[in-house]
């Protein structure tokens, strides 16, 4: 009778959802994460143009995990969620993650970049890597006995969290004081000749 | 070339028993979601009726106490979703995988302070037992709860055979640990074997019972057959699975979850709202096949029956 159930969610649908939802969200932020550093190491920038569609499909993957989360399981029951927000470590980590993903949202338009100004803009954005952060935290602490999946994950998003860091002089130094030095395709989902800042 | 049409009906009009019965099933079903849906129940891939393919039914089984008459989990889910690790750390790696462990024949080992010692055949620990069946609530640690039909009896018929001497206070059960037909053991997540305890008088009391049957017919494996324990007001993983050993002791047994995070898994574990886990509010529960939570409540609702094994014991400190 397996075929009659909600496709093949098994026993526990909800559990099932939030944790497809939760795997598909880092998924893609690992894939928007990955973008840059392809196009550093490899000088290859074809993948530029869809990192803010990558990005955006995480954050609707974060939205269908956290409203899964607020609706299903616990059907907005707003005093229980606060409290597991404040009180369980792994909540707050992934509640933090989702949240700091949300202004990464609002201003991933062009007319955001132009109001804010790359430099600023840029500023912002490195916030993915700490709602990466948190997200990966938010992961290894729900793990009951298991840490396979979650430190895998882990690893994955060390990888370009090290080449942001190891770029550090470039990535946290004066982007945009040069006006010569725009890292454009930081900036913008268009295409570049130049290889940018590699 | 004229095929004519045989009289009466044609083999491939009549309905194959197995579609027959799918079809009864599917539309008991359907009625049970239907009504489900009805009443506000929202029933999650519930109130449908399957039956144990290949298992046997247990003979002369007489209704038991403590009995509920809240709605009874599907045979389905009670055995597609199960914290088993021993056979893999999904849900459903269990009733895929547990299908390997041979549970024929099958002993178990008494020792430690008791007067019979021995190693018993199963089949001669169950000789002269009554079967009955028990209605029982099984409220998981990780907040969700389904309502089981096991078939058991009461541990106590057994320790008493075994005579424990003055100086057992407790009771430490070991769950088999087969590398070669248990997948899960190969890696450590837990310090194998699972063991498990009980203070003597929890293990004396009336609803502690050794299962090693569900709805009628025995145990599938990855239920923990042939023999499990049941301790109803207790989290599900102090019902240790499969065992072959029970040992009485002076001391406190080292259990597993308790040995791997003490700070999450007390040696108690009784379901308490009050006391919540690190990592789920302990105050309502999912109810397997239902949309809402529901709330928890102290001693899973057998209060009644076992809050006295625990007077004056702060149970905030004994989790």
């Amino acid at each position: 009778m397996r075929a009659a159930r909600i496709g093949d969610l098994g026993a526990n649908p909800i559990e099932e959802i939030t944790h497809e939802t939760a795997i598909w969200t880092f998924q893609l932020l690992l894939a928007t994460l990955a973008i840059a550093p392809i196009g550093y190491l490899t000088t290859w920038h074809r993948l530029m143009p869809a990192r803010r569609m990558v990005g955006l499909f995480t954050f609707f993957y974060g939205c269908l995990h956290f409203a899964t989360y607020v609706v299903l399981d616990w059907f907005f029951d707003v005093e229980a969620i606060v409290e597991d927000v404040v009180e369980r470590p792994y909540i707050t980590a992934g509640f933090t993650g989702f949240v700091l993903l949300i202004p990464l949202a609002v201003t991933s338009t062009r007319a955001m970049v132009r109001r804010l100004g790359s430099r600023r803009w840029q500023l912002l954005h490195r916030l993915v890597y700490v709602s990466a952060t948190a997200g990966a935290a938010h992961f290894l602490w729900q793990a009951k006995a298991d840490l396979r999946r979650p430190g895998l994950y882990a690893g994955l998003l060390a990888v370009p969290l090290g080449i942001r860091l190891w770029q550090r002089p470039i990535a946290f130094g004066p982007v945009g004081l040069d006006p010569t030095r725009k890292a454009r395709h930081e900036v913008l989902p268009e295409p570049v000749e130049n290889g940018g800042e590699a | 070339m004229l095929i004519q049409r045989p009289a009466g009906i044609a083999s491939s009009e009549i309905t194959d028993e197995q579609v027959y019965l799918n079809r009864r099933q599917f539309i008991r079903g359907a009625a049970g979601a239907a009504v489900g849906v009805a009443t506000g129940g929202f029933a999650l891939g519930g109130g449908r009726v399957a039956f144990a393919e290949g298992q046997d039914a247990i003979p002369n089984v007489t209704p038991g106490p403590f009995g509920t008459d809240e709605t009874l989990n599907s045979f389905d889910d009670i055995t597609s979703y199960n914290n088993y690790y021993e056979f893999g750390l999904d849900k459903r790696d269990p009733s895929r995988n547990a299908h390997t462990l041979t549970t024929e024949p099958w002993t178990i080992k008494v020792d430690g302070e008791v007067a019979k010692p021995a190693d018993y055949h199963l089949e001669d620990l169950l000789k002269g037992v009554t079967l009955e069946e028990r209605v029982y609530r099984l409220r998981c640690v990780e907040a969700w709860s389904m309502v089981v039909p096991w078939v058991g009896f009461p541990l106590s018929t057994l320790i008493d055979r075994f005579e424990p001497t003055g100086d057992a206070g407790f009771v430490e059960f070991t769950t088999a640990m087969r590398p070669s037909e248990m997948p899960g053991v190969r890696r450590q997540v837990l310090d194998w074997p699972y063991v498990e305890g009980l203070r003597l008088d929890e293990a004396m009391h009336p609803l502690t019972i050794l299962v090693v049957g569900l709805y009628g017919k025995t145990l599938l494996n990855q239920n923990g057959a042939p023999i499990r324990l049941m301790m109803p007001w207790k989290y599900g993983f102090k019902s240790a699975k499969s065992i072959v050993q029970m040992r009485f002791t002076r001391e406190q047994p080292r259990t597993a979850w308790n040995t791997s995070a003490p700070q999450e898994y007390g040696f108690y574990a009784n379901v308490n709202p009050t006391v919540d886990h690190p990592r789920w509010s302990q105050k309502s529960e999912r109810r397997i096949g239902r949309f809402f939570r529901q709330e928890t409540l102290m001693f899973n609702g057998y209060g009644d029956q076992v809050a006295s094994l625990y007077d004056g014991m702060d149970l905030r400190r004994f989790y």
